[in-house]
């Protein structure tokens, strides 16, 4: 009990005066705010790279920083459908409903892709605004900063000039980073990519990859093993460069049907802390492409 | 010649470069060739200026341009959705809505529909056996305005070939009062307790525990207020208080003015680490209990209670899952212990109470889809000699069960579950199979902890 008491006080104590407490549903999200906001913002992160961001819990922690929160900042189109709507709803914080300046959904700034065409759940656990892992594409995080640094000013107005100021900073070095990659980028065009879910669609469709096949036969479904004998079947032709998951994907499948086609499973980072080397949104792209390049023979 | 020339340029340029003139000689030819190559490098110099200066406008522009073209195209975009969404009809507003069907098939030896030692004010038992439907839910909700958020739930039950449509929730709650308050009114599962203000379709069980079923018969549904407040602190704390007007368990009816039970509760709970979570609370709930039957007879048709009920439920879950990615492997341990005193008069007897009851259980998926699980659960009673030979009169053993579980989630959506259950309530034990299915349509429900 003294423990609790503890640290309620403590937690009220190291609240800081100024800074802006953002929420982040994902990593990325989170480091985009560091990037625009750097001291002026406190960021508290949900998921970790090690977590399916389809399948979180509302679990107290997330409840308490959710209450606490000037902006919540996630991917939306429906990714975090399962579990955003009950931490907004559960934490009381009206500053974050939706429809309120400190709700922030990036996927809504920039034009999505595998829209589907037909809503219905046999063809799994589709978004109804199409594809929601938007951030692979460096383009996008541009689309999305951009948007972003208003919504911080317009929270946060008294530090809207610093907001600019490290918009216009991030954004050179950003396009300066995105000509480098577009360069090496080049080399990679049509490489041939097996994922295990649509989570790289718009790294795919950035860099050109061919994405032949995914291992799920529908997203969200573990694949069977009459679906991955067939796949196996299909892609013994093609001979794909990679199977690639990200880091919070069962590794069985991929496993399964890389060693059956005789080529590497590639964990690509997916999002910032995926790899030991990816710090931050520049690295996250830099450690993609270097491992990309690296399954080249 | 020229080879030399070029050679003596060459010398004179790196001399020049290194701010030793000397190594350019002082003689005229010599001195006109440093004058060249002077001019030479200016001109270079400006024109790679100009050049690079070029290159960052048309690169600036390119940029802009890209930005500019993807801002149109956005643009474009959300004009042709605000078209689409503008021209569509009155549905637009159409709250969320899920259906979730559930249907279970039973073998049951010995059925109970009281526990021995308890007044049970509503269905309990383990149910019939062979195939019955379950409670079928439809479930509504959408923000009513900038201030009110609205859920209603319609549970279809078939009962002996007559199908009964319940009001199972119908509350709406307050979505812009300062932050972490929350108020709801209406019909609503209490907060008391942690499996109660659960659907019984998220349940981990087919049935609910047997403490759930002796003092709630199954869940308590309280018609009245709900305050709850979430501390702005690290940790997370939740307050929560409740009136309940409410003609059903625990009060069975209230008079006119004042709510017939009220309730207080306190939820705690944070992370250790990234793959441990967990949630403890602490729930009191006080009812002024009228007339409250044995059993499902009509008012008056047989003995009931008048008098003081006092319950305090205290609940904890723990989960784990690996780098708290619950995916593939994930395990749940929960418990709850209640406890509940009565003094009052039952059948014209004034009786004084102590019953109690506690389960535990562990949940384990072991691979994707597939999970495993075992509860224990019992309740104790102390009621007094005054029931000897009735239906509360005390027993040596406490009524209890061990359940085993396993299911099979093919998606977010399905889930197929296998239950045997090793039934000791009555004296006589009982072994029980089930088999359930639990279906959702519709919106995509929550992942609650």
């Amino acid at each position: 009990m003294r423990a609790l008491v503890a640290a309620l006080v403590l937690s009220f104590l190291s609240a800081p005066v100024d800074a802006l407490e953002v929420f982040a549903c994902e990593p990325e999200w989170g480091a985009l705010v560091s990037e625009l906001a750097g001291e002026q913002a406190r960021v508290t992160v949900a998921l970790t790279a090690f977590q399916d961001p389809h399948r979180l819990q509302a679990r107290p922690s997330l409840i308490a920083s959710t209450r606490r929160a000037d902006l919540v900042i996630c991917t939306g189109a429906e990714l975090e459908v399962g579990w955003l709507p009950l931490l907004l709803r559960r934490s009381g914080n009206p500053n974050v409903r939706p429809g309120a300046a400190g709700y922030f959904l990036a996927a809504d700034y920039v034009r999505k892709l595998e829209v589907p065409t037909r809503l219905d759940r046999s063809q799994g656990d589709i978004h109804p605004q199409g594809n929601p892992h938007v951030h692979l594409n460096p383009h996008n995080i541009t689309r999305i900063a951009r948007k972003l640094a208003q919504r911080l000013a317009e929270l946060d107005p008294m530090n809207a000039d610093v907001y600019e100021q490290r918009l216009d900073d991030f954004v050179e070095r950003w396009h300066a980073a995105i000509v480098v990659w577009e360069n090496r980028a080049r080399r990679l065009e049509g490489l041939i990519i097996v994922p295990h879910h649509r989570s790289f669609t718009y790294l795919a469709d950035w860099l050109g990859l061919d994405v032949i096949a995914t291992v799920e036969a529908k997203p969200g479904i573990p694949p069977s093993g009459a679906h991955l004998s067939r796949l196996l079947e299909k892609l013994n032709v093609v001979a794909p460069a990679a199977v690639v998951r990200t880091p919070y994907a069962n590794e069985k499948p991929t496993t399964w049907l890389a060693e059956r086609l005789d080529t590497p499973v590639l964990v690509l980072p997916y999002t910032i802390g995926g790899h030991e080397d990816v710090t931050d949104l520049f690295t996250l792209f830099d450690t993609t492409l270097t491992l990309l390049e690296n399954l080249q023979p | 010649m020229k080879q030399l020339r070029y050679t003596i340029t060459y010398l004179c340029g790196v001399g020049l470069l290194y701010g030793n003139a000397a190594l350019c000689a002082t003689t005229d030819p010599i001195a006109d060739l440093r004058r060249e190559v002077l001019d030479l490098r200016r001109g270079y110099d400006a024109r790679i200026e100009l050049l690079e200066a070029r290159i960052a406008v048309a690169e600036r522009a390119a940029n802009r341009a890209r930005s500019s073209a993807a801002e149109a195209v956005e643009i474009a975009e959300d004009a042709v959705i605000g078209a689409t969404t503008g021209s569509a009809s009155a549905n637009a507003f159409n709250p969320g809505m899920g259906v979730v069907l559930v249907a279970r098939a039973a073998d049951i030896g010995h059925r109970w529909d009281a526990i021995p030692g308890f007044i049970s004010g509503g269905e309990s038992g383990p149910g019939k056996s062979g195939f019955t439907l379950g409670e079928s839910e439809v479930n509504l909700k959408a923000s009513i305005d900038d201030l009110f958020f609205g859920n209603v739930t319609f549970a279809f039950e078939d009962e002996d070939g007559e199908t009964e449509i319940a009001l199972e929730e119908a509350w709406l709650e307050t979505t812009a009062l300062p932050p972490g308050l929350t108020i709801r009114a209406g019909r609503q599962f209490s907060g008391i307790g942690n499996l109660n203000s659960f659907h019984r379709h998220a349940d981990d069980f087919i049935d609910r525990p047997l403490p759930y079923q002796a003092f709630f018969a199954g869940q308590y549904i309280a018609d009245g207020v709900q305050a709850r407040w979430v501390a702005p602190t690290n940790l997370f704390l939740e307050l929560g208080a409740e009136l309940d007007w409410g003609s059903g368990l625990p009060a069975s009816g209230s008079d006119d003015t004042s709510p017939g039970a009220w309730s207080l509760f306190a939820h705690t709970g944070g992370d250790v680490g990234a793959s441990h979570a967990w949630q403890a609370g602490v729930s009191y709930l006080s009812a002024d209990v009228r007339d409250r039957g044995v059993g499902e007879d009509g008012p008056g048709e047989a003995p009931e209670f008048t008098g003081d009920s006092d319950l305090v439920v205290v609940d904890f879950v723990w989960k784990w899952a690996p780098l708290g990615n619950p995916t593939r492997t994930n395990f749940k341990l929960q418990g709850e212990y209640f406890r509940r005193v009565e003094e009052g008069t039952f059948d014209g007897m004034q009786i004084d109470t102590d019953q109690s009851g506690w389960y535990l259980q562990g949940i384990w998926q072991f691979i994707q889809g597939w999970r495993v699980g075992y509860r224990h659960d019992r309740v104790t009673t102390d009621n007094g000699s005054i029931f000897l030979g009735t239906l509360l009169e005390d027993v040596d053993e406490s009524p209890r069960r061990d359940s085993l579980m396993l299911d099979w989630s093919h998606s977010d959506f399905s889930r197929l579950r296998l239950q045997y259950v090793y039934d000791q309530v009555l004296t006589e034990s009982d072994s029980q199979w089930l088999l359930q299915y639990i279906m959702s349509l519709g919106a995509h429900g929550g992942h609650r902890f």
